[in-house]
């Protein structure tokens, strides 16, 4: 199968950019963000979340990692997997706006563990989700509250996202 | 990996996987929920037919940690006491569900008969099987090095250039041989000091260098220095003239830690006998690790029962 670029560099940039701008609309401002990537390219999302939101409301917005490996209902299914890391901001969650954010929502399984291991770690006022691209074919009651690129797929095919500070580009693919 | 029988087995990236998720473990420990979902339906049962204090809990609280139901089993009131072999009492347990059993045995190799034998289908963890290893010590020694030495840079690392003393009933000791096999694993280099009569007759082909003299190894200023306990238990003839000759000449005196290198650790596996092998001024020093060790030992029992307990068991990421 081939590969198709769904997202360029520019497309993503924007989208991140116009995801900023809706997460500060619902939030009426920054206060009391927290931007929580789920690792591996969450993360990095999460990081580039935070840098445009303290460029347009000046450092305001926390940023952290949160690993879910050790929540999620798959582990006796698949080889065992090297959690990630949980890093999570000095001000904690309790009472805050937390925004998870992932690269791709496909079944919503990563997202329930991901629920549920924020809630080990403290009662936020709200959480909410963000994510690059929704590819559809959700398996649980869950759904994005910022979403870069809504893409229609059936499940033989594969979302590739890379990112420059880990695959050396930005793109989004389908194959 | 399916069982955990001795550090001979593991591979240096084995080695420093379980040590990099024993340090996710950790931050565990900090939170408010001291707990995780991980292993919730599982069974571990700890079979120990000797006596052990910190072992035993440190493995119930590790599998606590992670939801998994414990079973303990020691010997003393069981059927063991009514002369039940090793065969019935795992077949016993295997009947009952055990996904998991850690067990501590006097006898060398009892983990590894259990292991092999098709008695019982669950992962074996080695808790101290007789004079012959104690792997999930090595590793937790192993944590605390690498954990002193980098704090929170440790991940990925591994032990290379360390230099590592082991003092003390080198003979008896399944401490010293686990943590051996794994120090050298990770890069360090190991020497094994004690005296002539509780060395092994032949060391050859071990990664170490041996040697009589204390005061040679500490003047040598390793990185650290780990005492092991006079196993009293295990002695059945005598070694030693009597305890305050050992004291003196293979005891971590004060005065000889005072002539370590000042970033030189003091390690203990425990339980101490204080005035014997290690003084209560090194025992209590800055340079102790015994309560770190401690601590870091459900960290990395943690990581063991995950990394056997999830998964499919076959390759392993």
């Amino acid at each position: 199968m081939t590969a198709r670029h769904v997202l360029q560099q520019a497309d993503i940039a924007r989208a991140l950019t116009r995801i900023s701008h809706e997460i500060l609309e619902s939030n009426r401002g920054a206060a009391g963000l927290v931007i929580l990537g789920i690792p591996t390219r969450g993360v990095t999302l999460a990081t580039r979340l935070s840098v445009i939101l303290n460029a347009i409301e000046p450092g305001t917005v926390s940023v952290g990692s949160l690993d879910v490996t050790m929540y999620r209902d798959d582990l006796a299914k698949n080889p065992t997997r090297a959690p990630g890391r949980t890093t999570i901001p000095a001000g904690g969650i309790d009472g805050k706006t937390v925004v998870l954010v992932d690269d791709v929502l496909y079944s919503g399984r990563t997202i329930r563990s991901a629920l549920d291991a924020l809630s080990d770690l403290g009662r936020p006022r709200t959480v909410r989700l963000a994510v690059l691209v929704d590819r559809g074919h959700r398996e649980l009651p869950i759904r994005a509250d910022f979403v870069g690129k809504n893409l229609p797929t059936s499940t033989s095919e594969r979302i590739m996202v890379r990112l420059a500070e880990i695959d050396g580009v930005d793109e989004v693919t389908i194959e | 990996m399916r069982h955990l029988l001795s550090t001979k087995d593991l591979s240096r990236d084995e080695a420093v996987a379980i040590l990099d998720i024993a340090e996710d473990m950790a931050d565990v420990a900090n939170r408010e929920v001291k707990k995780l979902p991980t292993l919730r339906g599982k069974t571990v049962v700890n079979l120990f037919f000797e006596d052990s204090t910190r072992t035993r809990v440190s493995f119930e609280v590790a599998a606590k940690r992670l939801s998994a139901d414990v079973i303990n089993f020691s010997a003393k009131g069981s059927s063991v006491s009514k002369g039940e072999s090793l065969k019935d009492t795992a077949q016993t347990l295997a009947a009952m569900g055990a996904d998991a059993v850690v067990i501590r045995h006097g006898a060398s190799g009892a983990p590894r008969v259990l292991a092999d034998s098709g008695w019982i289908d669950a992962g074996i963890v080695n808790a101290g099987d007789g004079t012959h290893e104690h792997p999930t010590q090595a590793l937790l020694d192993a944590f605390t090095i690498r954990k002193r030495l980098h704090g929170s840079a440790s991940r990925g690392r591994a032990l290379d250039g360390v230099t590592v003393a082991i003092v003390g009933d080198i003979l008896h000791s399944r401490v010293a041989r686990s943590n051996l096999w794994l120090l050298s694993t990770l890069g360090a280099s190991v020497q094994l000091v004690g005296p002539a009569t509780l060395l092994p007759v032949s060391t050859e082909g071990w990664p170490a260098t041996v040697t009589l003299d204390l005061d040679a190894a500490v003047d040598a200023g390793p990185d650290v220095v780990m005492m092991l306990r006079i196993q009293a238990e295990r002695m059945t003839a005598a070694f030693f003239p009597n305890a305050r000759e050992y004291s003196r000449q293979w005891g971590l005196d004060d005065e000889r830690v005072a002539r370590l290198p000042a970033a030189s650790m003091v390690m203990h596996p425990g339980p101490m006998n204080r005035g014997l092998e290690i003084s209560s001024g090194a025992a209590d020093s800055e340079r102790s690790t015994v309560l770190e060790q401690v601590a870091n030992g459900v960290s990395i029992r943690m990581a063991v029962l995950y990394h056997l307990l999830s998964g499919t068991g076959e390759a392993r990421a």
